[in-house]
């Protein structure tokens, strides 16, 4: 019945817009004629949806790597200080430390492994750190990103209280992607949720 | 003369009867059911891709006695077809289509369907931009039609990449890339192949998600100290902080360009929030039964949002925008991002230990895996 209510005023409209045009025109409107040709874009794929054709690959010209960072090229000083240092993982691979499921709060129990990193940055003014802050497979991609920054995060501020300047520490976040173990268990998940120290020392003639 | 006006009047009304229960039923719940068609004629490559296209936009394959629509036609060197409405008794379309592919024309054909009969905005030829992971943890991203077909690599950095994003309208994405050894956002035309770096501060990088009208991105940063919301011009100059929450991610625009959700904590739960895209009043928004929800997605109508909610496994839910009613789980699933025509969603779900694209139409919780791909798929974004 309802529909009725909503029909009745669409075909009046309708015929009184046939009225006016003329049966034949109005039909053929909506019923288009059998063979008519459709064509859909061009031989290369182009049209009008994006996108048809093919991709370039970056351009080499930009650059080594081809990446043209200029234009709009957010990079902080911060980042620069870093560049080109040498990478030590294993100088302080003993002191990784690890994190409960879903949380970002440094555990008491790691104030020993903290303790050892800073010994290690004040016995060696030109060394620099760099925090990687990882996560277990549980929580989605960008959320864990952001979670394994916050865990980078919060070791930067607990060797700050111990005595490490900040503008010596350069962080970053793997997210689920770069785990210690491939495993898929509770054993695996808790090697995963962890931050690795690693020491960086200054590039040749520095 | 006058019979004949009034005959078509008579199989006009029959045909907007179809067309406005279908419009009463889009407002329910997300338990539709499907448009039944019959197809005849298609035996090839045609076949498929019709039947994958209108499968995930909520229509059935049914013999001839139980459809409402017929569509017949061939696939045999090129797609003609015709679509009836068979209780009107009146073709509805009568199409034959030449160069492009063959893929091409039956998505074109596709398309043509399910405009005439839902008047939604075709998806057939669209595309989708994805991250492709290899066991090493690095990856590449991937701009393929909307069913995985066609897949070509965007990057060739073999390095860890995340989020691609398209700029509306435009042959162009933004992503997250590990190529200079930190999270930093690219900006990346398809057409030239430039890129460019919009945002490589210290720390974080990551998750942006472009205006409706392309002119900002909204991202994750955390160079003040956390990771926040941030909104720049799309070129990464006038950068402003909007959000200050201890543990944000995710943003997304609204349709209208006025808003920006994202996911955050608020009284020691896990929330999704909307903020005035200049700053503003953070506003929390109900997802009641939807624990721990993350990855909101705004539809283009402006009425729902997508999310993915963790409860022990991941599951795909949609919720009004307004908040009129609480949000529904649809499948398993993360990721989502919806179609230009506001009812499908692409999004990746677990096999095994890797994740695989899938389409899902919304309305009817029907949905297939896009084509097999190596490696493990995810964070598939829909071309507008």
């Amino acid at each position: 019945m309802k529909m009725n209510r909503l029909v009745v005023p669409l075909v009046l409209a309708l015929a009184a817009t046939l009225a006016t045009t003329g049966c034949k025109k109005g039909v053929s409107k909506v019923t288009p004629l059998p063979g008519q040709r459709a064509i859909v874009g061009d031989n290369n794929g182009g049209g009008n949806t994006l996108p048809g054709g093919g991709i370039v690959p970056p351009d080499s010209n930009s650059g080594g790597s081809g990446i043209n960072t200029k234009p709009g090229g957010g990079e902080t000083a911060g980042l620069n200080e870093f560049d080109g240092m040498i990478k030590d993982p294993a100088a302080l691979a003993a002191y990784t430390i690890h994190f409960a499921f879903d949380s970002s709060v440094v555990k008491k129990g790691e104030h020993s492994n903290l303790a050892a990193v800073a010994s290690a940055l004040a016995g060696n003014a030109t060394d620099k750190l760099l925090i990687e802050g990882n996560c277990d497979e549980r929580g989605t991609e960008e959320y864990n990103r952001a979670l394994g920054e916050r865990r980078a995060l919060a070791a930067r501020e607990a060797l700050a209280k111990l005595g490490v300047s900040p503008d010596r520490i350069r962080t970053i976040s793997y997210g689920k992607d770069k785990p210690a173990d491939p495993g898929h268990d509770e054993a695996a998940w808790a090697k995963n949720r962890r931050d690795d120290f690693i020491l960086l020392h200054p590039k040749p003639g520095m | 003369m006058k019979k004949k006006l009034l005959l078509a009047i008579g199989l006009l009304a029959l045909n907007f009867s179809h067309a406005q229960e279908i419009d009463i039923q889009r407002e329910g719940a997300f338990a539709q059911k499907p448009v039944p068609v019959a197809l005849s004629g298609f035996t090839g490559e045609g076949a498929e891709v019709l039947k994958f296209d209108l499968y995930v936009q909520g229509f059935s394959f049914v013999p001839p006695e139980l459809a409402q629509y017929l569509i017949a036609g061939s696939d045999a060197g090129a797609v003609s077809g015709t679509l009836t409405d068979k209780f009107a008794k009146r073709t509805l379309l009568s199409k034959v289509y030449n160069g492009a592919s063959l893929r091409r024309q039956a998505h074109a054909f596709a398309d043509e369907i399910v405009q005439t009969i839902r008047n939604t905005k075709p998806i057939g030829q669209t595309k989708i931009a994805y991250k492709s992971q290899g066991a090493s943890g690095a990856g590449e991203i991937f701009v393929a039609d909307f069913d995985g077909h066609g897949a070509q690599a965007v990057t060739t950095d073999g390095a860890i990449v995340a989020k691609p994003a398209w700029v509306p309208g435009q042959r162009a994405i933004f992503y997250t890339s590990y190529a200079r050894g930190n999270p930093d956002i690219f900006y990346h035309s398809l057409s030239s192949g430039q890129r460019r770096v919009v945002a490589g501060y210290s720390g974080l990088n990551t998750s942006a998600a472009v205006s409706p009208d392309g002119s900002k991105i909204a991202m994750v940063l955390s160079k003040a100290g956390s990771p926040n919301i941030w909104v720049s011009s799309a070129d990464g100059s006038n950068l402003k902080r909007i959000t200050t929450g201890l543990e944000d991610s995710s943003p997304c625009w609204s349709p209208d360009g006025e808003w920006i959700c994202f996911a955050t904590k608020h009284n020691e739960r896990r929330r999704l929030a909307k903020i005035p895209a200049g700053g503003g009043t953070v506003q929390y928004l109900s997802t009641v039964g939807a624990p721990n929800p993350t990855e909101p997605d705004w539809s283009p109508d402006g009425k729902w949002i997508a999310f993915t909610s963790q409860m022990g496994d991941f599951n795909i839910c949609v919720m009004p925008a307004d908040g009129s009613a609480p949000p529904t789980a649809l499948v398993g699933g993360q990721n989502p991002s919806w179609a230009p025509n506001s009812r499908t969603l692409a999004l990746n779900r677990a096999m095994g230990y890797r994740q695989v694209l899938s389409v899902l139409d919304v309305f009817t919780k029907q949905y297939k895996d896009c084509a097999r791909a190596t490696g493990s798929n995810s964070q598939p974004a829909w071309a507008k």
